[in-house]
């Protein structure tokens, strides 16, 4: 069973994103690396993009996979956690502990299509079956 | 009795595997009467062919090599001297022998399986740290399938890179020199223009960089042999934010200052001339280079260097994430099949010769072409490249014509620029006789005669007086690597490939059940002639005159591979399978082009497909519409209608493989194609399995309307560890005006596409190889290849089917040529994952089956015709015997944690190791039954770790321990 924890908000992509006022930073959740496996690299965007929400902002790879990395709300690139640069595996080791990128937000409204640590399990339950 | 003594002299009998008895015994295990029978089960009846295919009557062996002898007296070994790409040069007899010649090394398959690849896997990276080395760059592939599409691919990278992220207007433009090679320029229109990439070919010192130019492309030395600085125009794009590519001859690089040191952003060109035959055009290994900083978004395998469960270095393929298999429409390039085997020979003469010996036989070329010019200015010539390294283009000649047939009186060609040009390229096998001819062929012009006698070539040797611009004259070392230095005499080089070969897996040691691949037998006979001068020895642009038996034989084989599909015409241009299907989707293109309808640009593709066909889609500018398939492996066919109504106004195709990926004959491939025609679009038949088909049914008579072979699969030709592969497209009358055409050489249909690769005929000097297979099975014979690859399936399955789930069957319960072990369920009753058994069945000797493709976590077994009861029996008694042991587990009778599966393969140094704590025996280990004892294969690694490997990432010979 995945670990979800309550702190967080996610999407449908498995991104976790963790708000403070008009910034946040993002991750993956614990579901989105199990499956991936071990991590070998993630492409990050440059600090200054101003990215949709929806919209990639990165890739996550896997020896096996790759996944793109999805804007949970719209926002602008503020910081990039470069260690990740170097080890990658971060992630994997603890995924909420290790967030990718930190945005300032730019279109609030966004924030309501979010899942609660809730909604989002029951989602992981259904997309099981 | 005749008959009987017929079979016994025949190919047939040696091609296919089981013999009569054994026939019968397999019969009755899987219960079926007849072969007959048997296929009536498989084959749904409504495509068996109606009226027979007719090939003329087999012949044997020794009639097959003997006619060959007398076709191959009809092509002319002369002297070429046309450039241009192609050379003349020394296979080393150590690398032809041991190598091209050896089924060690070239019925290898693909390295994916690393632990028993470490040979091949050093071999490529040894090429990739030669490649490195003289373009001085940081990245380098294993690989890429000639000059021209691998100048291709450049483009698409900096297109890709370029416009990454970017929102708004793309950077377009891409700049050619028209300093390169024509067939080059060919391949780049073709592979711009369903892009809509704008391609400008001109003046390199006038190009005008402009915001939307996204690269540009240089040929260093020049199509017509003169060398550029080009240091200037490279200032220029990195300016406008454009990158550059070099499109540069290797064996030049050991004079000339690399493209790496003058700013190069991808270095691409041939090996060709590192001892690889010419073969009227291919198969030669092509090379691309670049920065690191690129290396995700490069095209082709890379081989890295990683660690094994002991912590040994051990090799790997690298990156993976960007190929086909696991990106499909977003991959980096459709390629999948390389040029392995000519890799593994260039990199290897890289490794004879070592960094003197190249840059000596460099010298002695440029040495030769200063000669040569300082003879013809005598004679009153003019010579007009200021500067060169082989090639020199002459003017003030009377008349052309007359020198040239002076010149195929001398047996020689020359390249004929235009009628007061002539350009003659020298080479490594050019010695002061053959100089000497040439000479007399322009002197006899002036009514002269001149002679060189026992000429000293030291004093041109000497730096000073090379013809090469000073700031161009390379000052850098390369080959630095001991590898480069240790093996120059033929013992340790004959011992240093056979120590390679020894570490992998080939044909030569056990079957090869690769689903999907058809791993059959590479016969003596088939491959002989590859070699031959005849064959090997001539020039892809060398006058028709002169080539009468290739040209006949490759009529033959295009008409043979026509009938043999159903269809009108071939083109054996495309010189793998992910080609053939770019060229057969571009041809689709153009006939819808034709027919007013430019918009049709989407291609619908089963899920299951191979990931080369989305791949290539994207490649061709489609838009590609996924199709589900049912749980039966079968497309869902009422989707499939959906979606064909749904996109009827701008719907190009489908793209089917048949018998499905799956391994079942679909019955409604009929449907299937009816319902793609009533929507507007045109059905490519993926030829991957077309194994299963040969003389039952055929593309033609199923509906579609083009289709792919690989030769390397079906015609039996080998795979080489990953190339050479041949990737024929054989086309309906609708289709046949569209076939590819080449700039130089007149092939294709009446209304072409550009061309799909450099040479007219793709890799014309191995289509003997399929010719033989063709001429001594016949129809017949090639029919019973096909019964009976789906008798040993089937008879896979009967043996299998009591100790695995089966995951899909036909309708009656068979199988076609192949089928799909379900070891999913494992993971959760015991821990093990496919790839466990896959390395399991390494320390039995095997190759492991196709694991997870085209389902994840599974295994998919194809054993062709080639295999005898005998192996298939073996093969089944690994797979029952690796069951078992997953019983253990299942039953707890094993430690999850330390058991033969998870720790497999098992090296002789751990076995040997005076420390042994595993709680099972060595025994087990590696004598797991009787039959291993008599016939071990003991890996060089253990378990490779890829994580590691992909995290740290090497791609040259690692430092000597």
């Amino acid at each position: 069973m995945s670990d979800i924890p309550e702190e967080f908000q996610y999407t449908r992509e498995h991104e976790w994103i963790q708000i403070d006022g008009n910034k946040a930073i993002i991750g993956i959740t614990d579901h989105a690396q199990r499956s991936l496996g071990d991590i070998v690299y993630i492409e990050l965007p440059e600090i200054g993009d101003e990215i949709d929400a929806g919209d990639e902002f990165g890739n996550v790879e896997s020896v096996k996979a790759v996944s793109s990395l999805f804007m949970p709300v719209s926002g602008r690139v503020i910081e990039v956690n470069s260690e990740l640069d170097s080890q990658p595996e971060l992630v994997n080791d603890d995924c909420y502990d290790t967030w990718i990128i930190r945005i300032e937000i730019t279109n609030p409204e966004d924030l309501k299509s979010l899942l609660d640590a809730e909604e989002y399990a029951e989602f992981l339950l259904e997309s099981e079956d | 009795m005749t008959s009987h003594f017929k079979y016994l002299n025949s190919f047939k009998r040696r091609h296919i595997g089981p013999n009569p008895k054994a026939t019968e015994e397999m019969l009755r295990t899987l219960g079926s009467s007849s072969l007959e029978e048997l296929i009536a089960e498989t084959l749904p009846e409504q495509i068996r062919l109606t009226v027979p295919v007719v090939l003329p009557e087999p012949v044997n062996e020794q009639t097959f090599l003997s006619d060959l002898r007398k076709l191959a007296s009809k092509n002319k070994t002369f002297n070429s001297f046309i450039g241009l790409g192609y050379y003349n040069c020394v296979t080393p007899p150590v690398i032809q022998r041991n190598i091209f010649e050896n089924p060690g090394w070239y019925t290898q398959y693909t390295p994916y399986q690393a632990e028993i690849s470490q040979g091949r896997l050093e071999a490529l990276l040894n090429f990739q740290t030669a490649i490195m080395d003289l373009t001085k760059m940081e990245i380098a592939n294993a690989s890429l399938l000639d000059e021209g599409t691998s100048a291709a691919e450049a483009m698409g990278m900096l297109f890709r890179i370029r416009n990454k992220r970017i929102k708004g207007e793309v950077a377009n433009q891409f700049l050619v020199s028209e300093s390169c090679f024509p067939q080059t320029i060919e391949l780049i229109k073709t592979r711009a223009e369903p892009l809509d990439i704008e391609v400008i070919v001109g003046d390199h010192q006038a190009f005008e960089f402009t915001a939307r130019t996204f690269g540009a492309m240089v040929q260093y030395p020049a199509e017509d042999g003169n060398i550029h600085d080009y240091q200037e125009l490279i200032q220029r794009a990195h300016h406008s934010n454009a990158l550059v590519v070099f499109a540069s001859d290797l064996l030049s690089l050991t004079l000339l200052t690399p493209p790496g040191e003058l700013g190069a952003d991808v270095a691409i060109g041939s090996t060709q001339r590192f001892g690889i035959p010419l073969g009227f055009g291919g198969p030669h290994a092509a090379y691309f280079a670049t920065h690191e900083k690129f290396i995700r978004e490069a095209p082709g395998r890379i081989i890295g260097v990683s660690v094994d469960r002991y912590g040994h270095p051990a090799y790997r393929m690298a990156i993976q994430t960007r190929e086909q298999h696991i990106k499909r429409d977003k991959a980096t390039s459709n390629i999948c099949t390389a040029q392995a085997l000519l890799a593994i020979m260039a990199g290897m003469y890289a490794v004879y010769h070592g960094p003197e010996g190249l840059k000596a036989i460099a010298q002695k070329i440029h040495s030769l072409a200063q000669l040569l010019e300082t003879e013809l200015s005598a004679l009153g010539y003019k010579q007009l490249n200021p500067y060169y390294f082989d090639t020199l283009k002459i003017q003030g000649i009377g008349d052309t014509e007359l020198i040239k047939k002076r010149a195929l009186t001398a047996q020689m060609n020359f390249r004929y620029i235009d009628s007061n040009t002539i350009a003659i390229t020298l080479d490594e096998t050019v010695s002061i006789e053959i100089l000497n001819q040439i000479i007399q062929v322009f002197a006899k012009d002036k009514g002269q005669q001149r002679l060189l006698t026992s000429v000293s070539l030291d004093p041109l040797m000497e730096p000073n007086s090379l013809k090469l611009p000073e700031p161009l004259i390379r000052r850098s070392n390369y080959l630095s690597h001991a590898v480069f230095h240790s093996y120059h005499s033929e013992s340790e080089m004959m011992r240093y490939i056979k120590r390679l070969e020894n570490k992998d897996i080939s044909l030569t040691f056990s079957m090869i059940s690769l689903g999907s691949c058809t791993m059959k037998l590479n016969s003596a006979t088939e491959m002989l002639p590859v070699t031959w001068p005849e064959f090997a020895s001539i020039h892809p642009f060398a006058p028709s005159e002169q080539v009468g038996g290739y040209l006949s034989m490759i009529k033959t084989l295009e008409e043979s591979l026509a009938k043999i599909t159903g269809f009108k015409a071939t083109s054996l241009q495309p010189n793998s399978g992910a080609q053939g299907e770019y060229a057969g989707l571009m041809v689709i293109r153009a006939y819808h082009k034709a027919h007013g309808d430019n918009q049709r640009n989407v291609i619908l593709i089963p899920a299951s497909a191979h990931g080369t066909n989305p791949a290539s889609a994207a490649m061709s500018g489609m838009n590609v519409i996924v199709i589900k398939c049912d749980d039966r492996g079968n497309i869902d066919v009422e989707e499939l209608r959906e979606k064909a109504v749904q996109f009827r106004e701008s719907l190009a195709g489908l793209m089917v493989t048949y018998p499905s990926t799956h391994g079942v004959f679909e019955e409604a491939i009929r449907e299937i194609c009816q319902i793609i025609h009533e929507n507007g679009g045109l059905v490519y038949m993926d030829g991957a399995n077309m194994n299963a088909q040969v003389g039952l049914t055929n593309p033609g008579t199923i509906g579609a309307d083009v289709c792919h072979l690989n030769l390397h699969k079906t015609f039996a030709i080998p795979h080489g560890g990953g190339g050479p592969g041949v990737g024929p497209i054989c086309v309906n009358e609708k289709l046949a005006p569209y076939l590819p055409s080449h700039p130089l050489v007149s092939v294709g249909g009446k209304t072409p596409i550009s061309a799909i690769s450099a040479a007219p005929w793709g890799s014309a000097g191995i289509l003997m190889i399929a010719y033989a297979y063709i001429q001594m099975l016949g129809m017949e014979g090639l029919t019973d290849a096909t019964r009976y690859a789906i008798l040993n399936a089937n008879y896979l399955k009967s043996r299998l089917e009591n100790h695995y789930d089966l995951l899909y069957v036909g309708k009656r319960g068979r199988v076609a040529h192949e089928m799909i072990l379900d070891t999913r369920p494992f993971e959760k009753t015991a821990g093990i994952k496919v790839e466990d058994i896959a390395k399991r069945l390494m320390d039995y000797g095997f190759h492991a089956p196709t694991i997870s493709f085209p389902v994840p976590g599974t295994m998919m077994i194809e054993p062709t015709e080639s295999e005898s009861k005998e192996e298939l029996d073996r093969f089944c008694e690994a797979m029952i015997a690796i069951r078992e042991e997953i019983r253990e587990l299942e039953e707890k009778k094993a430690d999850s944690e330390d058991n033969v599966l998870i720790n497999a393969p098992h090296t002789a140094e751990e076995i040997a190791s005076d420390s042994w704590s595993h709680p099972y025996s060595r025994e087990k280990a590696v004598y797991p039954l009787p039959f291993v004892r008599a016939h071990k294969f003991w890996v060089s690694v253990g378990r490779i770790n890829n994580s590691y490997g992909d995290r740290n990432l090497i791609c040259s010979c690692p430092p000597v321990a």
